[in-house]
């Protein structure tokens, strides 16, 4: 039995702790946001925090997490339903084409933010690069994660 | 802040998002039958088709049989006032639920900020007539005295094609113009004429705004006159506006998709939710047409959580309590596969095969114009080029799955699909049912491309589902996922050219492999008398797909190459050559002076760095690139896109700038470094360490500049891709020196440019 906390939300898993995060937080808690894109940690799809922190959820096993504080994108709107800075940045921008990548793409961002609230273009590159989009939103993911600075 | 627009759209997402919702449940949606009544909760219901041997109009009739209607749309208006309309295409990111139902609002002077949005079921109503027509007439724009023919050839065709295929860039340009917009209108005219019964007024001085009738003060919502427009004939021909006045199209409106993509309520194919679900996954032969010889399973079977391994002849299955589990397990499972006779096949054998049918084998003439012997005859020299592109994978964000479930006689499939009711009739072929005993609830597509029409992941989890006898949820590693594509075909074309004395064009000759759709991506518009194009078949056991534009990737690539490769032997600017070829086509010429307007064509430039021009036309769209490259590091980054397009009119212009912004990237991606290459018969890349997606680090600046015009309404969703790759082709020759006549860039090598 792993115990860790999963957006604000205690949690007792019964599963092989190797799981990975990204397999429990999709089959075991329903929450489906969080995607998966490769399973090998090149895409970023399955971003998710960990203590605040950005990982993949693809490579990360649940026994990495034990104990611990996971957000994944349905956890990161206030608890009233007021959507996070980058969120409204997302929908100003109109980022999202199939939005596949969105969830792992804005949990990059989120951290970024609070690690940095002014990232520079090199920045923003260095902390995004690891999040593909098949899209080819970038032009407009850089845009909105400025504007949400701007709002932060 | 969020505009107030933006919380609408966020409201209708909701709303949209509840009736996807509802559409997860297996309530059958609607019957076939008449065309406009009351249908599901009183609703008016008005539907719109096209019907095959019309002899009046090319667009669209009411029809009243069912059986005869093979593109229909549908609108409803709920006793609540809410004008739903209903849609026969997925959405995979293009916005083409918002665009089509704009189309349907503002025809039908609906309220956009009280609108809903659903995606129609894969049933036979919804099917999508006009994409049909298409593949089989080539997308040649047809003479509207010849419908009917063309309509008369298709009705045997399209009968038992059953297309709803969401690809070739149709949505708006076909479904909108054809039927949205018709429906709209006959659906305003349907209540317009009920007010002036119920309210005993001249229908004249009536008029429809915001989903109101008035009657000068006097007003009441459409709702109110749904009841009585049932019953009215609907009028055949609705008078439909011009486009000088509409007031929603042209707009950007936030896309209603949007909201539930980035809270993480947007559900995909591979989120959805059945209960007692398992998880699967499976790994198919690695050259394509081997099947499993013998299979040792005890390993994997042992293996905590699995439910069975299955022998699917030509692919192993694994079931389990979760994906990682089946995962785990399928790694544990030893296969030996039977000998297809494709083991040795490779590159070089593939592209030796190519030149061998270019050589000696029967080709097939696509376009025809002049004599092209007579105009090499007479030209003062002769130029050649041979290029070469390699397979490509889609790569879609969302690896391949689909969850199905079938049991009692009945199958339900939950999947994002391009192509439901395919995917519907192949399900039931498959299971040997009844289509009406095959359900498929379709969700958003995390990137389609092109592979999304192919159902064969389907086809696997509904295999498989049947033989675990539990729902399953069928899930494709990304090495699946990449080894067992259906690929862009690798091609090999050979130009020649006869020139005249200032090394002008005054024929044209191209040898090409592989032609799929549309046969026109072949043809140049140039103005050059004599043309010929022509092809070989060369089929190899790998299997092949539409890719985002289709053919007009590679033709793309090769004639914008060629043509900037006449402009450098007659010692003439490649923009120049180009004007001098496109005098006659103003529309072209537009768009190109655009282009070259915006990234200041030919201005002085830092050490190293190069700017490259091309001009392609696809799907109805034309659309010239200027790229600026820098190649100081001795390798091409691309720094800035200019991109300048045509469609007529852009229905949603955001929308449409996206599109261009995404097929540049998606096709910079494989310009730069797309191949999918074979050795010993199989596919040699996995995941996106080997098969690499451009990334934001490397991604350029791009700027869009819609260029509107009378023509008529072009496609979006591919259109920016084919100018990419010749366009930095032809910078990196400015800057290097070297041709590029084979892609990925990444196999050459460069020195640093000066």
């Amino acid at each position: 039995m792993v115990q860790l906390t999963v957006n604000g939300k205690a949690q007792k898993i019964d599963i092989d702790p190797e799981t990975p995060v990204l397999w429990v937080v999709r089959e075991q808690l329903g929450l489906v946001g969080t995607k998966f894109g490769c399973g090998a940690s090149l895409c970023g799809a399955c971003t998710v925090h960990i203590d605040g922190e950005p990982v993949r959820s693809c490579v990360t096993p649940l026994s990495e997490a034990e104990g611990k504080d996971v957000t994944t994108i349905e956890g990161i709107a206030a608890p009233d339903g007021t959507l996070h800075a980058v969120q409204e940045a997302w929908i100003k921008h109109q980022v999202p084409q199939c939005g596949y990548c969105q969830s792992g793409q804005i949990m990059s961002a989120v951290a970024l933010l609070k690690e940095n609230a002014n990232p520079s273009d090199e920045d923003i590159d260095s902390a995004m690069s690891g999040n593909v989009c098949r899209c080819g939103m970038y032009t407009r993911i850089k845009a909105a994660i400025k504007t949400a600075a701007k709002g932060a | 802040m969020v505009s107030r627009a933006e919380k609408k759209a966020v409201k209708k997402a909701k709303r949209a998002n509840e009736s996807r919702a509802r559409k997860w449940t297996r309530r059958s949606f609607i019957g076939a039958g008449a065309v406009a009544g009351i249908g599901v909760g009183g609703a008016l219901m008005v539907g719109i088709a096209i019907r095959p041997g019309d002899r009046t109009d090319e667009l669209a009739k009411f029809v009243t049989e069912g059986q005869e209607q093979l593109i229909t749309t549908w609108v409803k208006i709920a006793p609540d006032n809410t004008v739903t309309a209903i849609i026969p295409h997925g959405e995979m990111g293009q916005g083409v639920h918002t665009a089509l139902s704009a189309m349907l609002a503002e025809e039908m002077e609906a309220d956009w900020d009280a609108m809903d949005i659903m995606e129609a079921p894969a049933e036979k109503d919804f099917a999508n007539f006009e994409l049909g027509r298409e593949f089989l007439t080539g997308g040649a724009n047809i003479p509207s005295p010849l419908f009917d023919t063309v309509n008369g050839l298709m009705l045997t065709a399209a009968k038992s094609m059953d297309l709803q295929i969401t690809g070739g860039s149709t949505s708006v340009r076909f479904t909108g113009v054809a039927a949205m917009l018709t429906a709209g209108a006959a659906a305003r005219e349907l209540l317009l004429e009920a007010a002036a019964q119920q309210w005993d007024v001249p229908l004249g001085e009536l008029r429809a705004e915001k989903s109101y009738i008035y009657h000068g003060d006097k007003k009441a919502p459409f709702a109110e006159f749904a009841e009585v427009a049932a019953t009215l004939k609907p009028n055949l021909q609705p008078k439909l506006k011009k486009r000088s006045d509409y007031k929603l199209l042209g707009q950007s409106l936030p896309r209603v998709d949007i909201p539930a993509k980035v809270d993480g309520t947007a559900m995909f194919g591979i989120d959805a939710q059945v209960e007692g679900i398992k998880y699967g996954t499976v790994m198919a032969a690695p050259v394509h047409g081997q099947k499993i010889a013998k299979l040792d399973s005890k390993d994997a079977k042992a293996m905590p959580g699995v439910i069975g391994v299955y022998n699917m002849s030509d692919y192993v299955a694994v079931v389990a309590e979760g994906y990682w589990q089946a995962k785990q397990a399928l790694d544990m499972v030893e296969v030996e596969w039977t000998v297809s006779g494709t083991e040795n096949v490779n590159e070089e054998s593939i592209f030796a095969q190519y030149a061998q049918s270019l050589d000696g084998g029967k080709k097939k003439v696509l376009h025809k114009a002049g004599n092209v012997t007579k105009g090499l005859k007479s030209a003062a020299s002769v130029y050649e080029a041979e290029y070469r592109v390699p397979y490509l994978a889609h790569a879609c964000m969302e690896p391949m799955n689909a969850t199905a479930w079938v049991r009692d006689g009945k199958c339900d499939l939950w999947t994002g699909t391009q192509n439901p009711l395919g995917t519907r009739m192949v399900t039931a072929e498959t299971l040997g049912m009844d289509p009406e005993n095959v359900t498929v609830h379709t969700a958003f597509m995390g990137g389609g491309f092109g592979r999304r029409a192919t159902p064969d992941y389907t086809n696997q989890a509904v295999m498989v589902a049947k033989k675990a006898g539990v729902p399953v949820k069928l899930i494709w590693s990304r090495e699946e996922s990449t080894q067992q594509d259906h690929y862009r075909p690798s091609v090999l074309g050979r130009f020649k050219a006869g020139l005249d004395e200032d090394g002008m064009p005054i024929s044209w000759e191209s040898d090409f492999v592989h032609k799929m759709d549309p046969p026109e991506a072949s043809a140049v518009f140039y103005d050059i008398p004599n043309v010929r194009a022509q092809y070989a078949d060369s089929p190899t056991h790998i299997r092949l797909g539409p890719w985002r534009s289709v053919d007009h990737t590679q033709h793309g690539y090769f004639t914008e190459s060629f043509i900037d490769e006449l402009a450098v032997n007659a010692g003439i600017d490649g923009y120049e050559y180009r004007r001098k070829l496109l005098k006659n086509k103003p529309r072209h010429l537009k768009v190109l002076d655009t282009a070259a307007k915006m990234a200041e064509w030919g201005k002085a430039l830092p050490a190293g760095q190069a700017q490259g021009i091309s001009i392609c036309e696809s799907f109805m769209t034309i659309v010239a690139e200027v790229v600026t490259i820098d190649m100081s590091q001795g390798e091409p980054r691309v720094l800035h896109v200019a991109c300048a397009a045509d469609a007529g009119l852009a229905v949603n212009p955001d929308g449409f700038e996206a599109q261009m912004e995404s097929g540049i990237i998606y096709g910079l991606t494989a310009a730069l470094y797309g191949e999918i290459s074979i050795e010993d018969g199989a596919v040699e890349q996995s995941n996106f360490h080997d098969y690499q997606p451009m990334r934001m680090n490397d991604a350029p600046e791009i700027d869009v500049k819609i260029i509107s015009s009378d023509a008529p309404i072009g496609g979006a969703g591919e259109p920016g891709t084919p100018p990419i790759a010749p366009a930095v082709a032809n910078a990196v020759f400015k800057a290097t020196g070297k041709r590029i006549r084979q892609l990925p860039l990444s196999k050459h090598e460069f020195g640093a440019a000066t």
